[in-house]
């Protein structure tokens, strides 16, 4: 079980952030795609080798109108 | 006057309004505004992404042909601020920042020391930092001091529409620092945005100015002729002001028509 942009998502630990972004329909080449776990930044060629812990807390951001 | 453009940590821009991307009504009106604005800069907002609106706000503003300006709106503090300008480098593969640190809920007026730090913290990572400040000359000293290559003052807080409260602050944050001058939130209509030039402002960040008038493309293009009047105002010099009036007309010459 993981937090998957503020709630609860059926994830076991081990999988990778890549496998949590296809979920989402997103592939690794997304464009204006950013990913945070625990607090720090998952880098783009870390997604594939990104193991997620129990529990962890995966942020999925991207473009929106602001500012 | 030949204008050479704005120039911001080597980066050259033709146009010196800046354009926000909030409150638009849509994407369409958005591009159509970017377009009367003349802006080659626009701020971006991150945020959880919504897997049922696969937005193409990307799409959008790269079909328009503009640069990103990243912001952090919505952070209150200088680690939220810094982790967010780190996930829009890995966006949007810019080191560009708008810097938002947010002190205040109801004004949104920005956190002084927690800015401070970030822009110190995001300059050491190699960001261009382009922070968003009060309109205290000090705070802007501070902020050029650590290497943000530009400070955005504020004129009022952000969405106000309520102009420059202190024209006296702006004035003096453009003799207290080299950098570029952006002024930053409150311009509610085209005179405030000229007035910001001739005070001696760089350029001018609108965003709700344009995209919550009533026609914003039509605003869009108030801006940018607004912003390149005060430019030429400014370069131009402005008379004095006098408690009365003096004559534009020679006295000299004046005929007599005897008395009445």
């Amino acid at each position: 079980m993981i937090v998957l942009n503020g709630e609860h998502c059926d994830v076991r630990a081990g999988e990778t952030v890549a496998a949590v972004l296809a979920r989402l329909d997103l592939a690794l080449d997304a464009r204006g795609v950013a990913v945070a776990v625990d607090g720090e930044v998952v880098p783009r060629a870390q997604w594939q080798s990104f193991a997620l812990a129990e529990h962890a807390r995966v942020e999925v951001l991207t473009a929106m109108q602001g500012g | 006057m030949m204008d050479d453009g704005l120039t911001i940590a080597g980066r050259t821009f033709g146009s010196r309004l800046l354009l926000g991307t909030g409150g638009f009504p849509s994407l369409t009106v958005l591009a159509e505004a970017i377009a009367a604005s003349g802006s080659e800069l626009v701020t971006v907002a991150l945020r959880r992404i919504d897997p049922q609106s696969r937005g193409s706000l990307i799409d959008v503003l790269a079909d328009a042909g503009v640069e990103l300006l990243p912001n952090t709106a919505g952070c209150h503090t200088a680690r939220d601020a810094v982790l967010t300008a780190q996930l829009a480098r890995e966006a949007f593969q810019t080191d560009w920042v708008k810097l938002e640190v947010i002190g205040d809920e109801d004004t949104l007026l920005p956190d002084a020391p927690e800015l401070l730090r970030a822009a110190e913290q995001l300059v050491d990572e190699g960001f261009v930092v382009l922070p968003y400040t009060t309109d205290d000359p000090v705070l802007a000293r501070r902020l050029a001091d650590v290497g943000c290559p530009a400070v955005m003052p504020l004129g009022s807080p952000i969405g106000s529409g309520m102009g420059i409260r202190n024209p006296y602050n702006i004035a003096l944050i453009r003799e207290a620092v080299e950098v570029p001058v952006v002024l930053d939130a409150g311009i509610g209509t085209a005179s405030d945005a000229a007035l910001a030039m001739e005070l001696g402002c760089d350029a001018v960040m609108a965003a709700s100015a344009i995209s919550r008038a009533q026609d914003p493309v039509r605003m869009a293009g108030a801006m940018r002729a607004a912003v390149q009047a005060g430019r030429l105002a400014r370069g131009a010099g402005r008379i004095p002001r006098r408690l009365y009036a003096t004559a534009s007309t020679p006295d000299a010459g004046l005929p007599d028509f005897g008395a009445a």
